[in-house]
This record gives C-alpha cells, structure tokens and sequence, in this order.
C-alpha cells in the first residue's frame, strides 16, 4: 500500500482575480495508482492541472515530481521530467492527421535537429522510421489505427479522445494526467475507455483523472480527491470518499 | 526513395531539367536585360522559400524579412569591394553572410518571440527599418557602410578564374555573366527547395506545425516553443542573408534603398500569394510576382499608344496598381493562394462553408 510517491502538490494556491481557484491544495500520488480527482464544476480540477503542468504559474506552493522540485512556467520541462496530459476541450493538432499527431507527441523523446533533417543522415533516418512506427504502435493501443492518415479533426468525438491519450502516450509519461477523458462520451464508449486506462495503468504508468462520471472514477481509482471551491475536502480510498458526508454536501448526487 | 522514381516521374525530371538549361539561352534571344529578370526571380524565390519557412511553416508573421536579405549583402559588399580593400572569395563570404544573418534573427527572435501575431508583425516591421536605417546612417563617425550612396565595384562571384560578371566562350558556346549566374541562381534554389522539403518533413517540421495548429497543446507535449520559433526565425534569415549576398556579387551594387519595407512585403506576398507552406506554391507566386511587374512595365507603353494614341499611365504608377488589385482578386477567390497545398485548401473550404 505504500509504494514510493510520484507527485507531492504542496499547498499549491492559484487565484484569478478575486476567484479562489486553488486554496493550499496539497496531495500525494503514489507510483502505479489511478488517483481521481473529483469535485464540482468550477472547484479548481483543471486549473490544478493547469499549474502542476506549467501553464500556470502558482501563486503559493509547489510540485516535488519523482524527487525533485517542478519548475514553475516551463510545460516542456514538465513533459520531458515524466508529465503528459489531455485537455478537458480536447486539444489536438486538427490538419494533422491522426499518425502525425502522435508522431510530434514523441518530440520530447527524440533528438534530431534542423542539421539531421537537412542532412538526413543515417541516424536522424532511423530515428524518424522510429518515430513512425512507435506512433503506428500507439495508434493500434488506443484502437484507431484505421484513422492513422485521417485529419485529426475530422475524427470522430470518442477517436479524438483516444488519439489525444495515444499523443500524450507517446511522450513516454510516468504520469499520465487525464482531464474528463469520459466528457461526452456514451455508455459504450465509457466501458471502452476504462478498459484502456486499466490498460495503461497495467502498462506501469501512474494516472490522475479527473472525471465526472463517478461510476467510473470510483470503479477505476485506487485513491480519490475531492476539491470543492479550491480546497481539499478529502483525500481517500473511494469506499471512505463515496460516504463522507462533507463530500455528499458538496457534490450533491455522488452518493446516489 | 525508389517510388518515387517511376518512368513517368522520371521521364518529367529529365524534362524539367532540360527546360531549365536551356531557359536562360531561349530568354537571353530577346535580349539580356530578360535574363537579367530571369535572374531576379529566382533570387526572389529563393527569398520567399527562406521566408516560408518562418511564415509558411513555423506560422511566425515576419514583416522584416529584407533586414537579412540586406544584413548579407552588405556583408558581401563590405568583405569584396575596394571600400575596406577587402576581396574575400565567395566561399568564405556567403558562409559569413548567412551567419551573420541567422545572429540578426536571433538577435530579433529571442526578445520577440513572445509576441503573437499582430504584435510580432509590428516589431519585425520595426526592426527591417532599422536595419535599413542603420545601413543609411553608418557613415558617420567611422564610414562603415557609405551611407545612402551605397557601395560600389563589389566583386562578382569568381570561382578559381572563372568570373560570374564577363561573357565567355564554354565548348564553342558564348555564356553571358547573367547566364551563368542564372545556372548559380538554380542551383542555390534547388538547394533550398530540398532544405524546405526536408525541414517540412521532419521533427523540427512538425513541432513547427504544431505550434502554428495549437501553441498551449504543443508547449503541454514538451516542445520548447520559444526555442523551435526561434529555430525557424535563425533558419529563414540565414537563407535571406545568402540571398542578400548574391544579389550584391550579382548587381555590384548595394544601397540602403534596396532593402525597404515594400521589398518584405513583397518577399511576404509572394508567400502569400503563392500558397503559404507549399513549396511549389511559394515558387510560383515569388516567379509571377518578380516577373509580371517587369513583363508589364514592357507591355503598358505601347498598349496605350495603341489604345490612346499616347501614354496616359506610366509603368511604375500602374504597378502598383495591378499588384493590389491582384492581391485582392487572390484573396477574394484563392484564399488559400494560387496553388495551396491539398491540406490547407480544404481548411479554408471547411472554414468558409
Ligand atoms: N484562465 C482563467 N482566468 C480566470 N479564471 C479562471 C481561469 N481558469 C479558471 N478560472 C476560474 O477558476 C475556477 C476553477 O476553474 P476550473 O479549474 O476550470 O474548474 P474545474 O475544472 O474544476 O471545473 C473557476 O471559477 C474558473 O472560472
Ligand atoms: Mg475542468
């Protein structure tokens, strides 16, 4: 039960204006777990996110990631220290097709310069034939690999949210940050998508998500948090989170 | 690399290639001053090929491209003229000059790449001025660049003893110096059209166009955005900067006057124009866009003697006139240019349904 801590947040603060969109919120994810992190819309889900992958400059507080402090403001360094994440409005490279999309998502990973590509000599070759064929892997993971030379864009909805986690994959994450990955989604597709998770999870990669569906978040997760407002409600296995009557007031229906 | 070297392809680059050594011989029967134009656009291709790369590719609005066009002729000028007594050969100055030119972009690129679109338009435009400003105005204290009278007797590419600038007599065929820098000019352009191509299709390439299709979602899958701007800025003014050297050694001749704002545009609507981040496209518009000025400016006066019976309009006013109303009649039915990669014209379809 108490595997080594990946990701420490501690008291991170983030505010807009006058919103308290983030209040000392500090959490502990441990290598290997599905950690859920639930709460109303508006709590501060993704703005969390936002800071823990730089977008977002903190206003108090900070990230401690497999042992060392995150930069704050640089997402690249973000993403090459271990951090890969989709966006809650789905973010893709749209007049990219599905192949390429996963093929920059390897960017972080790969060396070749504007040299190796001018002078395309044998080892910036056998890096892009890599490039490509992890990408054909990834795409085959997330079960679009027929979309491969499609436009991102014209996907369909499910498809997207797949070859965004497949772009997010291919930078070979120790933790893999999901943002409502569920959002909009029919039964099926939901059933699908937790199957993959499982998956990836199963695949050695440490996964936060947040998700509104709470069938799944508690089915899936091995811890839960519930951010209300800005602020950490709870932080627990989901059988104490689902009955904790702080979290019953604040997200009317969980217990249902 | 074999497929794409089947009998039909190869049958059509044979037959590029023949067209392409024989043009400057078929143009130069009407005279040289239309191998001369030849010449110029070509050298502009090259130009918007360089520009293609910061704006077609990386989608960075640079409207001050002609600052290294005339950071590499003046390096040229000022390294093979008698003005400092300089005679460097050509292969230590183009170098030099593309170097010198990629340091200017940098030097513009790192403080300004922050800036988004309109922003960053507005302060490249800026730095073009300046850069042409400074060439205006560094003749005093210390005379470095003569100032507005520009810098003269510039040495023309010489290989060896071989000259660019004199006609000479090649297996029983007389060349001309602008045939032969013709043959120079396709060769350096064929060398960016290759650079260009494998740019485009590279890691590089597609962090450039996944900056320019979604910058937050580029930055979250770790690209150092700045960097990889910043890249594309160096690389497109290296290129200018090589340009700029030629077209010194080419006209023997370099002033400030050459490299004023109109030129970048100019260098920007022939991407623009052309079908931005197509290769092909971009070599088209910068060859219609170099050429169909000096074509009309032989076609307008004796149109009008034919028509009025005397010369309403001249040449350089029209111009301009032509050139708008071109942009406008593009822009109005080929948004995406004259001859726009199959991907982005189906963008802008899907964007106007
Ligand atoms: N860029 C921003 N500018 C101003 N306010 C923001 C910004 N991002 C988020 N907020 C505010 O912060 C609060 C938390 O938003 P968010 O993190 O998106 O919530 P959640 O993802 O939990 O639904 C909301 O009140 C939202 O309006
Ligand atoms: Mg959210």
């Amino acid at each position: 039960m108490s595997a080594p801590v990946l990701l420490e947040a501690r008291a991170v603060a983030k505010h807009f204006g006058g919103v308290k969109a983030l209040r000392d919120v500090s959490l502990t994810i441990r290598q290997g777990e599905v950690y859920g992190l639930i709460g109303p819309n508006g709590a501060g889900k993704t703005t969390f996110f936002n800071c823990m992958t730089g977008l977002y400059v903190p206003d108090g507080g900070g990230f401690v990631f497999a042992g060392a402090p995150l930069v704050a403001d640089a997402p690249h360094r973000a993403a090459e220290r271990g951090i890969a994440r989709t966006f809650q409005n789905i973010r893709l490279f749209g007049n990219m097709t599905a192949l390429e999309n996963v093929m920059v998502g390897r960017h972080v990973r790969t060396r070749a310069g504007v040299f190796g590509a001018i002078l395309r000599n044998g080892a910036t070759r056998a890096e892009e034939a890599a490039i490509r064929r992890r990408a054909e892997e990834l795409l085959h993971y997330v079960g679009i690999e027929d979309c491969a030379d499609d436009l991102a864009k014209n996907l369909s909805y499910g498809d997207q949210r797949r070859l965004e986690i497949a772009r997010a994959l291919a930078a070979e994450p120790k933790l893999l940050c999901l943002d409502e990955p569920a959002a909009g989604m029919n039964g099926a597709e939901t059933a699908e998508l937790r199957v993959l998770i499982e998956g990836i999870r199963a695949d050695g990669v440490t996964i936060l998500l947040i998700e509104h569906d709470v069938k799944l978040v508690m089915g899936l997760c091995d811890r839960v948090a519930v951010l209300d407002y800005g602020a950490l409600v709870i932080e627990d296995v989901p059988a104490v989170v689902q009955h904790d009557p702080r979290v019953i007031e604040a997200y009317i229906g969980v217990a249902a | 690399m074999n497929k794409w070297l089947t009998p039909r392809s190869t049958l059509g680059l044979v037959l590029v290639a023949a067209a392409l050594i024989v043009l400057p011989f078929v143009v130069g029967m009407g005279g040289q001053a239309w191998v001369r134009i030849l010449n110029f656009a070509i050298l502009y291709a090259f130009l918007a090929l360089g520009l293609n790369i910061v704006v077609g590719f990386a989608g960075l609005l640079d409207l001050g491209y002609v600052a290294f066009y005339a950071v590499g002729a003046y390096t040229w000028a000022l390294l093979a003229s008698p003005h400092f007594g300089l005679h460097l050969p050509f292969w230590a100055i183009l170098p030099i000059g593309a170097v010198f030119a990629c340091i200017a972009g940098a030097l513009l690129g790192a403080p300004t790449l922050k800036l988004r679109g309109d922003y960053l338009a507005i302060v490249t435009l800026g730095f073009g001025e300046i850069v042409r400003i400074f060439m205006n105005n560094l003749n005093a204290p210390v005379n470095i660049t003569n100032g507005a009278q520009g810098i003269t007797l510039i040495d023309p590419v010489v290989v060896g003893q071989f000259k660019f600038s004199a006609t000479s007599t090649i297996f029983g065929l007389t060349v001309t110096g602008p045939q032969k820098y013709y043959y120079l000019l396709v060769l350096l352009a064929l060398g960016v059209i290759l650079v260009n191509y494998r740019l485009q299709h590279s890691r590089i390439g597609r962090a450039w166009q996944a900056i320019r299709e979604d910058e937050i979602a580029a930055k979250a899958i770790g690209i150092n955005t700045r960097n990889v701007k910043l890249l594309a800025f160096a690389m497109g003014a290296s290129f200018g900067g090589i340009a700029g050297g030629i077209f010194a050694a080419m006209q023997g001749f370099v002033s400030p006057e050459s490299f004023s704002l109109i030129e970048s545009i100019m260098i920007l609507a022939m991407v623009v124009l052309g079908g931005m981040g197509h290769i092909p496209g971009v070599i088209l518009g910068a060859v219609l866009l170099a050429i169909l000025p000096e074509a009309l400016r032989y076609a307008v006066v004796p149109v009008q003697k034919a028509l009025f019976g005397e010369v309403l309009a001249d040449p350089e006013s029209l111009r301009m006139l032509v050139f708008g109303l071109a942009l406008v009649l593009v822009m109005r039915f080929r948004p995406a240019g004259l001859w726009p990669s199959p991907e982005r014209r189906r963008e802008l379809a899907e964007k106007t349904q």
